[in-house]
């Protein structure tokens, strides 16, 4: 895994800094023109937070259930990285509102339940920090719980009427769009892989500090 | 003179809302984005530069948060090993 990481860190700097030059050359979409582009960050953005979400899910129940370190270890990497992905969302996509909708923030089913996750696994990191000894099988269980939370997120243009647009929007983009949105979700996705191989050794890293500490006082 | 005013009163309560329902002039349709005096149109421009620099900007905030913690780490565990490498080798 290590002597992958390095050419994977050079393949997504290369993908990064051609990205924009892709979206840059694509032609805007008709009726939102050159806002729609944010489209491109605001979209991946929440396949990357979703992922994060779902480490941190997998990794929490095999937690609870196990009890095995590594899976804390991924976990709170994976609920790291959903908050990190969730603010670009939360941060991109009233920009892109203020144009189409007028207003910054609508507080509709779509926007208020993703905003609703996002603060599951604010309070999961917050838990972590300041909720002391056996804090990670409470945090394990708000991870759990924050997990079970996504498919309300991703359903609820369906399902209830709210002014964001609907799951249907991605399978049916027209003309030049899907290429320039594919390529922007695989690099999200391996920012989001370097990222979190990252996080999971610097939580590895911790793990062996604790030890030495506690080899000390004995 | 109550009866009167109650009629009044009556009228008033059940012409309003009907009045207040019908489209008054200028407000039947809407107007296209793009067809708005300039004056009142919003710039994509500055939306768009926002976004993308706020992603990079949490990518590379995030990218040196996790490489200060890893240098703590790793100073710690530096500090460590060699404290209880001196406390194995007494002079």
């Amino acid at each position: 895994m290590r002597k992958l990481f390095v050419p994977f860190l050079i393949l997504t700097a290369a993908v990064c800094a051609y990205v924009p030059i892709v979206i840059a050359e694509t032609p805007y979409e008709t009726s939102m023109k050159l806002v729609s582009k944010i489209f491109y960050f605001h979209v991946p953005s929440w396949w990357a937070m979703f992922s994060g979400v779902g480490v941190c899910g997998v990794a929490s129940a095999i937690y609870l259930f196990k009890g095995r370190p590594a899976a804390d270890r991924w976990a709170v990497s994976g609920a790291e990285l959903a908050v990190l992905f969730g603010l670009m969302g939360l941060v991109t996509g009233p920009l892109w509102g203020r144009k189409a909708w007028g207003v910054w923030w609508q507080w509709d089913a779509r926007l208020t339940i993703a905003l609703l996750l996002w603060l599951v696994f604010i309070a999961y990191l917050l838990v972590r920090k300041y909720g002391g000894t056996g804090s990670e099988k409470l945090a394990a269980a708000v991870g759990v719980f924050g997990t079970a939370v996504v498919p309300f997120v991703y359903e609820s243009v369906n399902i209830w009427r709210t002014v964001h647009p609907t799951t249907s929007v991605v399978p049916t983009l027209p003309g030049g769009m899907p290429r320039p949105f594919w390529l922007s979700v695989t690099t999200f996705m391996l920012l989001f892989i370097v990222l979190l191989n990252v996080r999971v050794n610097l939580a590895r890293r911790e793990a062996v500090l604790d030890e030495l500490y506690l080899a000390e006082e004995d | 003179m109550i009866k009167g005013l109650l009629g009044v009163i009556a009228s008033l309560l059940l012409t309003v809302p009907v009045f207040a329902l019908q489209a008054q002039s200028g407000q039947t349709g809407f107007l296209p984005v793009d067809e708005l005096p300039p004056g009142e149109q919003l710039p994509s421009a500055p939306l768009l530069v926002a976004a993308y620099a706020f992603v990079w900007v949490a990518v590379l905030f995030y990218v040196w948060l996790l490489w200060r913690r890893l240098n703590k780490v790793e100073g710690e565990m530096h500090t460590l090993q060699q404290r209880q490498a001196q406390r194995g080798n007494p002079r």
